[in-house]
């Protein structure tokens, strides 16, 4: 046997690998069930209209069609994140092109389709608002008519379309931009980004002979799955069992509710289960997308290079629905100032209602929309005070112990060695920009922090009869290998390999509660509460070896490979043998757990005021330094990122493969979204839900040179030092792009994505 | 498929064997697979023929299942990722995958390790580009690509 290696740290094969090279994992889509049905959904053609009647007889008329549900099936019961403003299903009016307006289930998923396209529905159209400025405009037409009387779940300030509205600040702003020797100041905007799941969302529901429906879906929680049917329906969460299958890739977009409610309603309703899976169409244009943010910002600085003030306004398009979007803003507002100190900051936002489809969380959750504004104006002020820009960010980076904007302290901080590792391993100091003719290269620059935390997670490790051991935490692995993760804490916790632990499917009937797979949070949050069930479980087996032994239970320790030995000798006693013991002799079988939720507050109401802001309590901080070599044809204006070095403090790479997984997944996003992601709409109806039309980076788009650099600057009270890794890099991509797209071509680009007719246009511009 | 007229039945051998499976005009070979044959290792990422997340061999191959209709497959070779490797056993390109971290949430991983089989056994020294070049058809928005590109050069033996 070869010696026992701690399991924290390793590279370990993620745990479901082989079922995915092998192509038996199941996702929703390969899921079936007896008798099942399938389920087709159709859409508003208005991007809003009051429903007057709808006519489902042709629908029902067609051989196969075996139920069909529209607005009028639904009373009045509401979900949502933040605001509860949102039903299953249109009730009454349409806010957007492509809402679901009725849904039919079929024997076949062509005929269900054939079938929702039979259905009539009378409309009287409204005047829309398709942006935020039409939202603001005096006497718009209001989207949500009783705004005022949804249920909130902070102080929501809101008014008109603009439904919730945030005010931030620290210092004095005024007096500090007075005393600045250089200010810089700009408007940038950010356009929709698709998440583009690989796969499209979907459900499959099935209703038992006691009314209990279960429910299986691609998600980032099945709590709040079950939280969201259960909101939207009216049912109690003890009639809604939520499971998951695997789960190909979030992102963001699967972290609140899709179509669930609609295929539990149709399931309670022809009680045979039903499936539902969008097209990608459907996906693009009834989802949601990362919010379109509209950012004016001012920064100042003495001579000496030393950042003084900023000041950031921004407006965001919310869509249709609430959704995640308050907590977008007050996070974007939280990240404004960014990683560096500036005594005097000052941020207010705003997010609104438009006739579009709901924008929601997407990796970044509103970072890198304000990094792309700030990080530029970091580089602007280098640039005018002849500051190399490197310089000038580790010579303002956050001090280690300094708190975060808004006065929560910061317990670690890798930002400098971010920086300086970046500096080294891209040559930083000695960069030629060998421009050949047609082609000019540049390096840019960008730096951010990101948090991993947020509400309530929890654990259970429980011992099998044999030794062995399951561990339960409900958090749904989406592809970035938390349950190889988790199952690596809980391994090294208890002195034990990987194959000795198994991680359960999450499942609320059998899970304890986690709040999701957002927030960069399994790792950090989960994974403590891993580490410390773990903890509970080799307690108890100490217990019950001392009582095995007849000895204190402070002579006995864990020892590696699944011993318990006692101290100062070399008796031992195989965990098989403490397990048999507690379950057929004495004690009982050994089950330890731990919960726990974020709690450590983000506003020190004696540095900084806050007003509207929905979260108060957000996590740990993570950081990322970025440098990226672009080359600009100088025909076609076409921007290409040729290498890039990325470092991030993670705290403590619990499996660093897995970690440069996130780090190198999350540039090429963010590639995406620097330079060709773009929804576009034509009037109310989003004109490219397609993937030929949104063009998203594949193999050859993207540099091979992707540099992940791992730093670990412990995070005290994380899982063996850990903290997340799962946006952080995508954040600074597209500033870092737009910094080396000036640094090679002398322009500022202030609007994403930097287009080749976009650079091309600033470079004639310029000329 | 009810409800559907002018279904004809097809023979089409998939993984070696033959399968006698009813199919319209429209039916495609990924509708065939996943549905009726319940081989759903293929995945439709878009159903348009962009995403590549539902590859198949055909003769050997790569071909995109969504836009292939189950009719004309008739009297060609079929290859699923189902039908790569007989029991547990893994291929030089499935173990590559799963020791370069190759794979995230998994959804584009058929599709990568078909195009990728097809790749090598035509060029089986391939270099990075050579990879790109071949994989460029198969979309992937977990991995940033590196590491799969870097599994297939490794599963082919070259640097
Ligand atoms: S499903 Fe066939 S190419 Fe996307
Ligand atoms: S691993 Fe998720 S799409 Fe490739």
């Amino acid at each position: 046997m070869s010696p026992y290696k701690n399991q924290v740290g390793q590279s370990i094969p993620k745990v479901d690998v082989r079922e995915k090279v092998t192509g038996r994992a199941a996702y929703i889509a390969d899921l079936s069930r007896p008798g099942m049905l399938h389920g087709a959904v159709l859409q508003s053609p208005y991007a809003h209209a009051r429903i007057k009647g709808y006519d489902t007889s042709k629908a029902l008329a067609v051989p196969g069609v075996r139920c069909v549900l529209t607005g009028a099936d639904f009373t009045e019961h509401f979900m949502g994140a933040f605001i509860k403003d949102e039903g299953p299903i249109a009730i009454g009016k349409v806010r957007y092109v492509g809402e679901p307006v009725a849904v039919v289930a079929a024997d076949d998923e062509r005929t269900a389709r054939r079938a929702a396209r039979l259905i009539e529905v009378e409309y009287e159209e409204l005047p829309a608002v398709l942006t935020p400025e039409e939202a603001l405009a005096p006497g718009a037409p209001l989207v949500h008519e009783d705004l005022a009387s949804y249920v909130k779940v902070f102080d929501a300030k809101f008014e008109g379309n603009a439904f919730s509205c945030t005010d931030l600040s620290e210092g004095d702003v005024d007096k500090a931009f007075a005393e600045c020797d250089v200010v810089v100041e700009g408007t940038y905007e950010t356009q929709a980004q698709y998440h583009l799941s690989l796969e499209p969302c979907g459900a499959l529901a099935e209703v038992d002979a006691n009314g209990r429906v279960h429910l299986w879906s691609a998600n980032q929680s099945v709590f709040r799955v079950q939280a969201n049917v259960c909101e939207s329906l009216g049912l109690p969460m003890s009639k809604l069992h939520s499971m998951t299958p695997k789960v190909g890739a979030g992102f963001g977009n699967k972290m609140e509710a899709h179509i669930q409610p609609l295929v539990v309603a149709l399931a309670l309703k022809v009680q045979r289960p039903v499936k539902m899976i969008l097209s990608r169409e459907e996906d693009f244009e009834m989802v949601r997308a990362r919010h379109p943010f509209k950012i004016r910002i001012r920064t100042g600085a003495r001579k000496d290079g030393t950042l003084l003030a900023r000041e950031v306004e921004t407006l965001l398009d919310g869509g249709a629905y609430a959704d995640d979007s308050p907590g977008v803003l007050g996070y974007s507002l939280l990240m404004a100032r960014g990683p560096y100190t500036i005594p005097n900051t000052r941020c207010f936002g705003r997010v609104v209602y438009t006739n579009k489809m709901r924008f929601g969380a997407f990796r970044g959750f509103g970072n890198g929309q304000v990094a792309f504004a700030g990080e530029q104006q970091i580089d602007e002020i280098a640039h005018r005070l002849g500051i190399d820009p490197l310089e000038m960010r580790l010579r303002n980076a956050m001090r280690i112990e300094e708190p975060w904007f808004g006065g929560q302290q910061v317990n670690s901080n890798g930002l400098a060695e971010c920086l300086e590792k970046v500096r080294e391993k891209s040559g930083w100091g000695r960069r030629a920009r060998p421009s050949r003719p047609g082609v000019k290269v540049g390096y840019g620059v960008a730096a951010c922090a990101h948090i991993s935390g947020l509400l309530a997670t929890s654990a259970i490790v429980r011992m099998l009869e044999d030794g062995s051991f399951v561990l339960s935490t409900g958090a749904t692995d989406i592809g970035q290998g938390s349950d190889t993760v988790l199952t690596q804490i809980c391994a090294d916790a208890l002195k034990v390999t990987v194959d000795n632990v198994v991680c359960a499917t999450p499942d609320t009937d059998g899970s304890p509660y986690n709040w999701g797979t957002t927030a960069s949070r399994v790792t950090y949050t989960t994974g403590r509460a891993v580490a410390g069930a773990a903890e509970d479980v080799g307690r108890q087996i100490k217990e019950a070896a001392a009582k095995m032994l007849n000895c204190p239970v402070g002579d006995v320790e864990l020892r590696d490979g699944g011993f318990i030995g006692v101290k100062g000798s070399n008796t031992t006693l195989p965990y098989a043998a403490v397990a048999g013991f507690t379950h057929w002799a004495s004690g009982g079988p050994i089950v330890g757990s731990k919960s726990l939720i974020y709690d450590a507050p983000t506003i020190d109401p004696r540095r900084a005021v806050a007003i509207g802001l929905p979260f108060t309590r957000i996590g740990v901080f993570s950081f990322n330094a970025l440098v990226v070599e672009v080359e600009i044809d100088e025909v076609t204006g076409k921007a290409t990122v040729a290498r890039a070095w990325s470092a991030v403090d993670v705290g403590k790479a619990i499996n660093p493969r897995l970690v440069e997984g996130q780090i190198e997944g999350g540039i090429v996003q963010g590639l995406g979204f620097a330079l060709t992601e773009e929804m576009v709409w034509d009037g109310g109806r989003l004109a490219n839900p397609t993937l030929m039309d949104y063009k998203a980076p594949g193999a050859v788009d993207v540099p091979y040179e992707i540099n992940s650099i791992i730093v670990e600057h412990p995070e005290p009270d994380g899982p063996f030092g850990a903290k997340g890794v799962g946006e952080i890099s995508l954040v600074s991509v597209p500033a870092a792009v737009a910094n080396a797209i000036f640094d090679a071509a002398g322009v500022r680009l202030h609007k994403l994505p930097m287009t080749p007719e976009r650079v091309l246009t600033a470079m004639l511009g310029a000329d | 498929m009810r409800g559907d007229e002018g279904m004809t039945t097809v023979a089409l051998r998939i993984n070696g064997v033959e399968h006698s499976v009813a199919a319209d005009g429209r039916r495609t070979l990924l509708e065939v697979l996943r549905d009726e044959l319940g081989l759903t290792g293929a995945k439709r990422g878009c159903n348009q023929g962009v995403c590549g997340a539902c590859t198949v061999l055909l003769d050997g191959r790569p071909v995109r299942a969504c836009l292939s209709l189950a009719a004309a497959c008739a009297g060609h070779e079929i290859t699923t990722v189902e039908g790569l490797t007989e029991g547990n056993e893994l291929t030089p390109v499935q173990q590559a995958f799963v020791e370069h971290g190759a794979v995230q949430c998994g959804f584009c991983t058929p599709g990568m390790v078909l195009t990728a089989t097809a790749l090598l056994k035509e060029n089986p020294k391939p270099n990075v580009a050579e990879v790109r070049t071949a994989l460029s058809g198969n979309l992937c928005r977990c991995s940033g690509y590196r590491k799969i590109v870097d599994a297939v050069v490794a599963a082919g033996g070259a640097r």
